[in-house]
């Protein structure tokens, strides 16, 4: 499927957004955090110019699934890490495991649902915890409302996420036509989400 | 009146494809990222417009002067056939007298503005046109190197301009610049390597293999993103641009380790690509 201007200029813009967020969004937080944002921000902005200057014929490598799932293990434990202190290690763990297991599924030849399963998994605690968190902490009042669109942001992305991920395991929730389709307004989206959620949050 | 400004745009239509803008571009943005990372406040405008334009009308200068030299190479080559010169409508005379009066402005506007900054700039240019165009290129496949060289000139004379003296931070940017440069030649060369066989043209794929040619892209990849990033911190660059600058440099080094162990012709040009616009963020980064 070939990629339109209006395609470019929303991959564009949702590099531009990850670029200020890993400049400027995200100072003075504490160490974990930052590296969690940078990485997760940082694969969103080297996705956003390969599918630029590749196409999206870059979708079709093996790796888009593991790349796919860094972003919500990454931003999901730089929130757990900042909000949710308690869960520091046990969360640090899971975001670790988590990647292991999405790893060595896709890596090793498997016949089973165990990668399919394993994916499902991680995504869905990954994606929960991103959409969750900011909205329940700002509807308690222990965030600005704003913190929110970090929810939405969250929402998007699991969904744009677990669209891609299952397309590449072989069992599409949407056709590729139509996945292809929103993916670079999704992305937009969910860029513009996460920075107005956490400049506002 | 009309006639004649017909004839000018005429001319500049023929002209422009003779500067490479795109290439020229990049290096004049290398020059003026090296004077800004001098952390020169840009108060005098007349300093920043005479350091683009010596800038670019040296680098579009021996642009032309290089073009005009290759101008039989050009014309085997299918990715350059159809250039002014290369087709017959412009002559090398023509193209000489501009290469040359283009290159001798530039060289001299850059004296008169600073005489440090005047022979960085004059360096540059002998590197390019008559070590790596009239010497090297034809003989070894190493001349890359030579350009690389000539690559570097820009960044370090701008720096250079800045500071009014030559440091080591100019020298680590221009050494990124050297190291990028293969990135930017390498992929090329594998990508149109029947046009530089052609052309009896010796290049890393002819001469070492393409396995070899891409192991070197990411040597050379890496070496790059060090000493930019280095030169980054050193300069006291804010740290959330590091971070974005790591970030790029990550994309760039995955890009060319990929290239190694699943070769494709679609990823070798995404890294041309891709390395042109890393190298022209980082410029951008190492100026704000």
């Amino acid at each position: 499927m070939r990629m339109t201007v209006l395609d470019r200029i929303l991959l564009l813009l949702t590099g531009l957004l990850a670029a200020y967020q890993i400049a400027v969004g995200i100072d003075g937080l504490a160490s974990l955090p930052v590296t969690a944002y940078t990485v997760g921000f940082g694969v969103l902005l080297v996705a956003s110019l390969l599918l630029i200057i590749l196409g999206f014929e870059v979708l079709d490598s093996p790796v888009v699934v593991i790349v796919s799932t860094v972003i919500p293990l990454s931003l999901a434990l730089g929130l757990v890490w900042e909000r949710l202190p308690v869960f520091r290690g046990a969360y640090l763990a899971f975001v670790l495991l988590g990647f292991i297991a999405v790893l060595l599924t896709r890596l090793l030849p498997m016949k089973n649902r165990l990668p399919v399963f394993t994916l499902a998994v991680v995504h869905a605690v990954a994606g929960l915890t991103i959409t969750l968190l900011p909205l329940v902490w700002a509807f308690l009042g222990r965030s600005p409302l704003g913190f929110a669109l970090v929810g939405l942001g969250g929402a998007m992305i699991g969904i744009g996420g677990l669209q891609l991920s299952f397309l590449k395991a072989g069992k599409p929730l949407l056709s590729r036509a139509t996945i292809l389709r929103i993916l670079p307004a999704l992305l937009m989206l969910t860029s513009a989400a996460f920075v107005a959620g956490f400049k506002f949050g | 009146m009309t006639a004649v400004l017909r004839g000018i745009q005429a001319k500049a239509r023929l002209y422009w494809p003779l500067t490479k803008s795109l290439q020229t571009g990049l290096l004049l943005s290398t020059g003026l990222a090296g004077y800004m990372s001098a952390r020169c406040p840009v108060t005098h405008w007349y300093d920043f417009l005479g350091l683009g334009l010596s800038l670019y009308l040296s680098v579009a200068g021996s642009t032309i002067l290089n073009m005009w030299y290759d101008r039989d190479l050009d014309a085997v080559m299918n990715r350059t056939h159809h250039r002014p010169l290369a087709d017959g409508r412009v002559t090398p005379d023509e193209a000489l007298r501009l290469g040359l009066v283009l290159s001798a402005l530039g060289v001299s506007l850059s004296l008169a503005m600073d005489l440090l900054y005047g022979l960085v700039i004059f360096a540059g240019l002998f590197f390019d046109v008559i070590v790596y165009t009239v010497w090297l290129k034809r003989r070894t496949a190493w001349s890359v190197l030579w350009g690389g060289i000539a690559g570097g000139m820009p960044i370090l004379a701008g720096r250079a301009y800045g500071l009014g003296a030559i440091d080591g931070v100019g020298i680590l940017l221009a050494l990124a610049v050297l190291f990028w440069i293969p990135t930017h030649i390498l992929t090329f060369s594998m990508r149109y390597f029947d046009d530089y066989r052609a052309a009896c043209i010796p290049t890393f794929p002819s001469t070492y293999g393409f396995s070899r040619t891409r192991l070197a892209i990411a040597v050379a990849s890496a070496v790059a993103a060090l000493a930019i990033g280095l030169a980054g911190v050193l300069i006291g660059m804010e740290w959330g641009f590091v971070r974005l600058l790591a970030v790029l440099s990550a994309g760039l080094l995955l890009l060319a380790v990929a290239s190694v162990f699943k070769p494709a012709e679609r990823l070798n040009f995404g890294l041309f690509k891709y390395a042109s616009l890393y190298m022209f963020s980082a410029m951008v980064l190492l100026s704000l």
